[in-house]
């Protein structure tokens, strides 16, 4: 399927470019707006590998939620930085480290067997959404992950409150 | 099946076999699914024009006026001297404007909302692509619409309408909470996303299943579009215009057109999830009906959302908001439990119907009571601590 | 499947494509005649005093994460409503159990008065 390797390929370039200009970006509300364009680029893969759920949710949670609170997070900083983040003088070190790091990853990955083998086709026939349901609350599924999720986010959403309230004057 | 029952599988099937003897499957399909695509969207776009017309003849009559009524019959050529005006206008872009920013802003916006057409089940059969996931998939849509009026707030580097696009956010993902709960409430009923089988399984339509889950709906999505009484992102007593005040001619336009096609979005996704969309006497052996009746309840919709903007006033921020996270959310959360208990009690019994109905009044009756409980006591402590000032006899 | 999407896919370019075009025909029938006055920002005449940036409220911060966590939750909730034709009872109470607590995060948010616009 040349179409499709097409496609991913240009997504796959696209989500790299974008990536790199949203790290290299000085002005953070520019970095912001790079880093929805590489998460769109993860939803379109998504779309490929016939996941359909994971590219909507994709959109729904990291494009509609948290690319906005990242924005608002920027704006409550000061101006000056929003313009002109500040450089840290040893990227250098980092990026010699990075680039290590992912030639490594590169090399073990390589060795896997699985990685020249094609993938198998999914039976879209399926409903897989319905199935993922199934799965998340039967008790020989995810049904304690599930719950604990639950709870998970409960815990996510009282830390968060607590880091970002305002202090209560005389207190 | 004769042409006129059903012009568009008629029309797809002669191109599909007309494309197929030119050119080699995969361009067959790539290209009758452009021709898809142009037919969905430019039917969006075509509405609007009529769409701003209509609203602004409803608004008139509302306001004892009459409204358009010189270009054309009834005014009706009203809207195309408007962009005919627009096109004309010269097009400022604000010296310190993020100029890629500025521009994209109306396109994304315009996008955002033109998407949502493309899961839309005009009438069995007719629809953009019955995606297994669409109800979410129009959840999804929306974020980009939220996106846009940030980059539009963002990029102009002008206070009110930053000030506007961040209570527009504040305001949009607020408010998509109970609706992507009450979205939630026709997939649980349905048992599916897609939304050719919403409207499928509606033989009873959803809004005797679910009245509140409905209102409720309706009610979010108005804040959602951003009308009057949510208009306040856009309150020029306050912040100028909001996050559009530095868009001008056609781009401002864009945004226009995209709110006003989003109103009407809205009475169609309402018609579809709570009243049946194509469901009707007859539908079934002649679509051009289905498409009639969806067009006559999606009216409906339409309708409520101009008379509530005719009739109330802009609500304060505070109230806004204390609106959404005291009383939507929670009544939702109610509903979509007390949905899924009785559905699941009472499932393919006879009971079905006025079981559900009853627990949706039972979650009505109760959270109002609670409503005034709360408010009585709200009211209560405010006057307690509230002390006013005493008059004091001051020494010379 | 890929059909569905490829349909997608095409509509995003092509609804790209349709108010792109507006702009580009009022650009050739537009008059342009920019000076600096015309393009300062707009606020009713007055100039501008300082930084756009001024600092936001932490307040729709506060209000962004409360809606995350409800995001994420709906994301979890969508399949198990898919599935809920086929489920049993008690699956459904999971369900149920599933949005309790995270209707109990609600009723902490609004105890504690990280819902107070103020």
């Amino acid at each position: 399927m040349t179409a499709m390797q097409g496609v991913f390929l240009f997504t796959a370039g696209l989500i790299l470019w974008a990536a790199f200009m949203m790290v290299t970006r000085q002005n953070l509300v520019h970095a912001a707006f790079y880093l929805i364009l590489a998460l769109f680029g993860v939803s379109i893969i998504f779309v490929l590998l016939d996941a359909g759920f994971l590219a909507v949710v994709q959109v729904l949670v990291y494009i509609g939620a948290i690319s906005i609170i990242m924005i608002f997070a920027v704006m409550l900083t000061r101006g000056d930085v929003i313009e002109e983040a500040p450089v840290n003088k040893n990227y250098g070190w980092a990026l010699v480290l990075a680039a290590l790091f992912a030639f490594g990853l590169i090399i073990l990955i390589g060795q896997w067997p699985a990685v020249a083998s094609l993938a198998g086709e999914i039976d879209t026939s399926r409903d897989l959404a319905a199935e993922l349901g199934v799965a998340l609350v039967s008790p020989e599924g995810f049904v304690i992950p599930f719950e604990v999720a639950s709870v998970l986010l409960l815990a996510a959403l009282v830390g968060a409150l607590m880091v970002a309230r305002p202090q209560k004057k005389g207190k | 099946m004769s042409f006129w029952s059903n012009p568009i599988l008629v029309a797809n099937e002669w191109l599909t076999g007309l494309l197929a003897d030119l050119l080699p499957e995969a361009w067959a399909t790539l290209i009758s699914t452009i021709i898809g695509v142009v037919v969905v969207s430019s039917f969006g776009l075509i509405l609007v024009i009529f769409l701003i017309w209509l609203e602004r003849k409803v608004a008139a009559r509302f306001q004892d006026r009459i409204g358009p009524n010189r270009a054309g019959p009834y005014g009706l050529l009203q809207t195309i001297a408007d962009i005919v005006k627009l096109l004309t206008k010269e097009d400022s872009i604000p010296e310190k404007a993020d100029k890629l920013t500025f521009n994209l802003a109306p396109i994304v916006s315009m996008i955002a909302v033109l998407l949502i057409w493309a899961v839309i089940p005009f009438a069995p059969g007719w629809i953009g692509t019955d995606l297994n996931v669409g109800v979410l998939y129009i959840a999804a849509v929306g974020s980009f619409g939220i996106l846009s009026i940030l980059m539009a707030g963002w990029a102009s580097n002008n206070k009110y309408a930053l000030l506007g696009a961040f209570r527009a956010v504040a305001q949009l993902i607020s408010y998509e909470v109970p609706m992507l709960l009450t979205l939630l409430v026709p997939v649980l009923l349905a048992r599916s996303m897609g939304m050719m089988t919403v409207v499928e399984t509606q033989s009873t339509w959803f809004i005797a299943l679910a009245p509140v889950a409905g209102i409720i709906f309706l009610v979010s999505s108005i804040a959602e579009v951003g009308r009057t009484p949510f208009d306040l992102i856009e309150a020029e007593s306050e912040i100028v215009a909001g996050y559009h005040t530095e868009y001008t001619g056609m781009k401002f336009g864009l945004f226009f057109a995209a709110e006003f096609l989003h109103a009407f979005t809205v009475g169609v996704l309402f018609a579809i999830l709570y009243l049946g969309g194509w469901r009707g006497p007859g539908a079934e052996q002649y679509p051009i009906l289905g498409v009639v009746y969806l067009m006559a309840k999606s009216s409906i919709g339409y309708f409520i959302v101009m008379w509530v903007r005719s009739t109330l006033p802009r609500i304060r921020i505070d109230h806004m908001l204390d609106l959404n996270w005291k009383v939507l959310t929670p009544v939702s959360l109610a509903l979509l439990i007390t949905t899924a208990v009785l559905d699941k009690l009472f499932a393919e019994t006879a009971l079905r119907v006025p079981a559900l109905l009853a627990g949706n009044l039972v979650v009505l009756v109760l959270s109002w009571a609670l409503l005034r409980m709360m408010s009585r006591k709200a009211r209560r402590e405010r006057q307690v601590f509230k002390k006013r000032p005493e008059a004091r006899a001051v020494q010379p | 499947m890929e059909q569905n999407w490829l349909f997608i896919g095409v509509f995003v370019a092509i609804a790209g494509v349709f108010p792109l075009l507006p702009i580009v025909i009022a650009r050739i029938l537009a008059p342009s005649k920019p000076n600096h006055i015309k393009l300062e920002t707009y606020e009713c005449g007055m100039e501008t005093v300082g930084d756009t940036w001024v600092q936001f409220k932490v307040q729709y911060y506060i209000y962004g994460l409360v809606f995350l966590i409800f995001d994420i939750e709906t994301a979890f909730l969508y399949p198990w409503a898919v599935a809920y034709g086929v489920l049993p009872m008690f699956a459904v109470i999971e369900g149920v159990i599933f949005i309790l607590i995270l209707a109990g995060g609600l009723f902490y948010a609004w105890r504690k008065g990280a819902l107070e616009w103020s």
